[in-house]
């Protein structure tokens, strides 16, 4: 098995089993969702509504419901548009590049990232839908055959591209979402007890089985989905800032907007996962799995994409007075000392300054420090789109039609709906799905589990075969009796008296299960005086305890047992009885504690 | 007389592994393997070959750049040719450079979805499709083995049980194959 650095700080806290990171993960699917998480989810949705409210409003009325005029025909919409993509370019960067660099980290977050990325996607696709203005001929932004002669869309055109770029983005986003959430649905299936549940999880698995051919597959199929996603990701936001950066508006058309925008991206996209995951580990009681270290990874990924952001920042400052462009460098004095100073100022100080602070170790570990600059680099984020969109815009060439730009309550509305209406998504999402990769969690249990790290974890008692335990109980007898016997043997004599044991084992194991009919019916009622009588009507699902198997659970119904309750009040005369009745595996019952297990299973 | 299998079920996926190694020096076949995780390593030891998906992924890329570049070709170029910012719309060499990004979007959308659904569909996991791995607990925290007796000839059922039993299972129980999907 694969060894991790011992320095390394283990990714899973204390000592998990691979049947605690189940229960941990399942805890919150199988349980009823407390109190806040309706308060919460009933927020986001009368936002959600709202939201969609505002957009009908504006398919019936028109665009003029927004707040553009003929100098900024382009403002929130794009803003948000860009906004909600550049938030959705974690959650793929976090599985596909980290997965790439074999960031064993990434499996903290990979999940509930990527499921962010596809929710915040479809938040992105609404504005441009409809921003087109009639959404219901949406469909012709595909190259289809029509009805005006061959009129085919523009293969020229980076809005086109944006098309592509971002259906393809979200469709393959969603398959590696799925490929992945497989066999997590699987383990939730196999768990589940109510019917409709289990109905409805096995319909999410497809049925998956974990046969090892199958796994095979799987791994391949990640990693090679992962390098397809990689350059994805980097397509994605490139093609976004081409949409600016092929146009000529001072301002806009700059080559170092592609690296820019995707670092950019990365930036709001960690801000957002660190937003949403350090309410959903307190939520969900994760902490074992996401902790300090996980954030202060996250962090200094921010703090990196940051210090590009900052960078790029600068060099458009520079290059708008060192090109001597006159417009250009206008653009730029307009945006920092303009009528929109205020903008620019709240994206250089949310942006540049606050994640230089990461610098501080103490600082990056803190998690309500971490949790407030998140929230920080999210609004610093939303302005720089807004002070690229709209300071570019509102001072064009020709004075007389400069204008400022005044949202109305339509463009708050939708903006606002669309974060209620990707909570409502996400709620939905950590409610019913699993939201850590249950599968891949266990591959790392033993190389970056704590417990296995420092040597903690309680050893693996090793189940003695029927077999072997006789041969092992004969050798006691038999060492003591040719030691008696000849008192003065030399040590080599010693493996005289072993062969013996070999003949004796053979009469051995048969003694133990040659025990008369009525000797085990007077066994087994004695053991059910102990435990008290069950039936099959009120039956538990014994194979819930840790060792037993549907075949021991046949074998215990057989004797009488049915209940968790009957197995909560065995104790070493019970197990031993109980072993000396069904002959398999000894020792195994005491060793696994059943009784303590049926209790937790019983307060269940 | 119907196919039996024998199931052996470990507790421990590196158990598993070692009990998998010895019983296939002695020559027993293992059918396959249910586990909740991928255990690494497992592959060689029970004969699974490597997958070939990688290879239909490439392919699928190949189509998906072809058809786009076929397509494009034929709307810029061949069908309607417009003059679009004075770029050059004569010949598709000469116009590529704009269609770079369409054609790297159609290669990773074919690849991606072309070896997903050959993925889904190898595997027989579809929406509907019932499961079969044969204990619950196969996707929780046990490993098990499936020895079926066809796969094995040389061998007695009862010869086979012994061999099992010397590697570390925690439960071992043989009944009909069926086969589920």
């Amino acid at each position: 098995m694969q060894k991790e650095a011992s320095i390394r700080e283990p990714l899973i806290l204390g000592h998990k089993t691979y049947h605690d990171i189940t229960e941990d993960v399942c805890r919150s699917i199988e349980g009823k969702a407390p109190k806040t998480w309706y308060v919460i989810f009933g927020v986001a949705l009368i936002l959600g509504l709202f939201g969609i409210g505002c957009i009908l409003y504006l398919l019936g009325t028109g665009i003029g419901t927004w707040g553009l005029n003929k100098t900024v025909q382009w403002a929130w919409d794009i803003t948000n548009f860009v906004w909600w993509v550049g938030i959705g370019h974690a959650g793929t960067l976090i599985s596909a590049v980290l997965l790439l660099f074999r960031q064993k980290w990434r499996m903290a977050i990979n999940r509930a990232a990527e499921a962010m990325t596809i929710f915040a996607v479809f938040m992105a696709g609404l504005f441009p839908l409809i921003h087109m203005g009639r959404l219901w001929v949406g469909y012709w932004v595909m190259p289809i055959p029509n009805q005006f002669g061959s009129l085919w869309v523009n293969f020229n055109s980076p809005l086109l591209w944006d098309v592509f770029a971002i259906s393809t983005y979200l469709s393959v986003g969603f398959v590696f979402w799925y490929i992945g959430l497989l066999p997590d649905f699987a383990t939730i299936r196999d768990r589940a007890k109510n019917p409709v549940s289990k109905k409805m999880y096995s319909i999410l698995s497809f049925g998956w089985s974990g046969r090892a051919k199958h796994w095979n597959r799987f791994e391949i199929v990640s990693l090679v989905l992962a390098g397809l996603a990689t350059p994805l990701v980097f397509s994605v936001h490139s093609i976004v800032s081409f949409d600016f950066a092929t146009s000529v508006i001072p301002g806009w058309h700059t080559t170092i907007f592609p690296p820019y925008f995707v670092a950019g991206a990365v930036f709001s996209g960690f801000a957002m996962v660190q937003t949403i995951m350090l309410v959903v580990r307190k939520g969900l009681k994760l902490e074992a799995y996401l902790h300090v270290k996980h954030i202060e990874y996250m962090n200094i990924v921010i703090m990196v994409t940051g210090s590009i952001v900052g960078v790029a920042y600068l060099t458009e400052l520079f290059m708008s007075w060192y090109s001597g462009v006159e417009y250009e460098s206008y653009a730029f004095i307009n945006r920092a000392t303009g009528p929109y100073w205020w903008a620019y100022a709240a994206m250089m100080t949310c942006n540049v300054v606050s994640p230089q602070l990461m610098w501080f170790k103490k600082l990056r570990r803190s998690l309500l420090f971490t949790f407030f600059i998140s929230i920080v680099v999210n609004i610093g984020m939303w302005f720089e789109r807004f002070v690229i969109i709209v300071t570019s815009l509102h001072q064009d060439y020709l004075p007389s039609s400069w204008s400022m730009f005044h949202p109305t309550w339509v463009d708050i509305g939708i903006y606002i709906g669309t974060i209620g209406l990707f909570f409502v998504f996400y709620l939905a999402f950590a409610r019913y799905f699993p939201i850590l990769p249950i599968a891949e969690l266990k591959t790392i249990l033993k190389s970056s589990g704590e417990s296995y790290k420092n040597d903690t974890a309680p050893g693996r008692n090793k189940p003695v075969p029927a077999l072997a335990a006789a041969a092992a109980a004969v050798q006691e007898v038999v060492a003591p009796v040719a030691e008696i016997e000849t008192p003065k043997v030399e040590a080599p004599e010693v493996d005289v008296v072993i062969p013996p044991v070999e003949t004796l084992k053979s009469t051995a194991k048969p003694a133990s299960e040659t025990v008369s009919a009525e000797e085990k019916e007077n066994r087994i009622s004695s053991l059910i005086e102990k435990l008290g009588k069950g039936s099959a009507d009120s039956k538990d699902d014994l194979k819930l305890i840790s060792g037993v198997g549907p075949k021991l659970e046949g074998t215990l119904n057989d004797i009488g047992i049915y209940t968790f309750e009957q197995v909560s009040k065995m104790s070493k005369a019970e197990y031993d009885l109980l072993d000396s009745i069904t002959g398999t595996f000894p020792g195994r019952a005491e060793r696994d504690n059943w009784a303590e297990q049926a209790k937790t299973l019983m307060n269940k | 007389m119907a196919d039996r299998v024998i199931y052996a079920m470990y507790d421990d996926d590196m158990v598993l592994l070692d009990g998998a190694k010895k019983l296939v020096s002695e020559g027993v076949h293992i059918t396959d393997v249910f586990s909740p995780f991928p255990i690494h390593g497992i592959d060689p030891v029970i004969g699974v070959k490597h997958t070939r998906l990688g290879i239909v992924s490439f392919m699928f890329g190949l189509l998906g750049m072809a058809l786009a570049v076929i397509g494009f070709k034929y709307m810029m170029i061949d069908n309607w040719p417009m003059n679009i910012g004075g770029k050059p719309n004569f010949t598709l060499m000469q116009n590529f450079p704009a269609f770079v990004p369409i054609t790297f979007e159609f290669t990773v959308l074919f690849a991606a979805h072309g070896m997903a659904i050959t993925y889904l569909l190898r595997n027989k996991t579809l929406p509907g499709m019932p499961a079969d791995n044969p204990y619950p607990r196969t996707t929780d925290d046990r490993f098990v083995m499936e020895i079926r007796l066809s796969d094995n000839t040389k061998f007695s059922a009862s010869e086979l049980h012994a061999k099992i039993k010397e590697t570390e299972i925690i439960e071992i129980e043989e009944k009909d194959y069926v086969v589920i999907k």
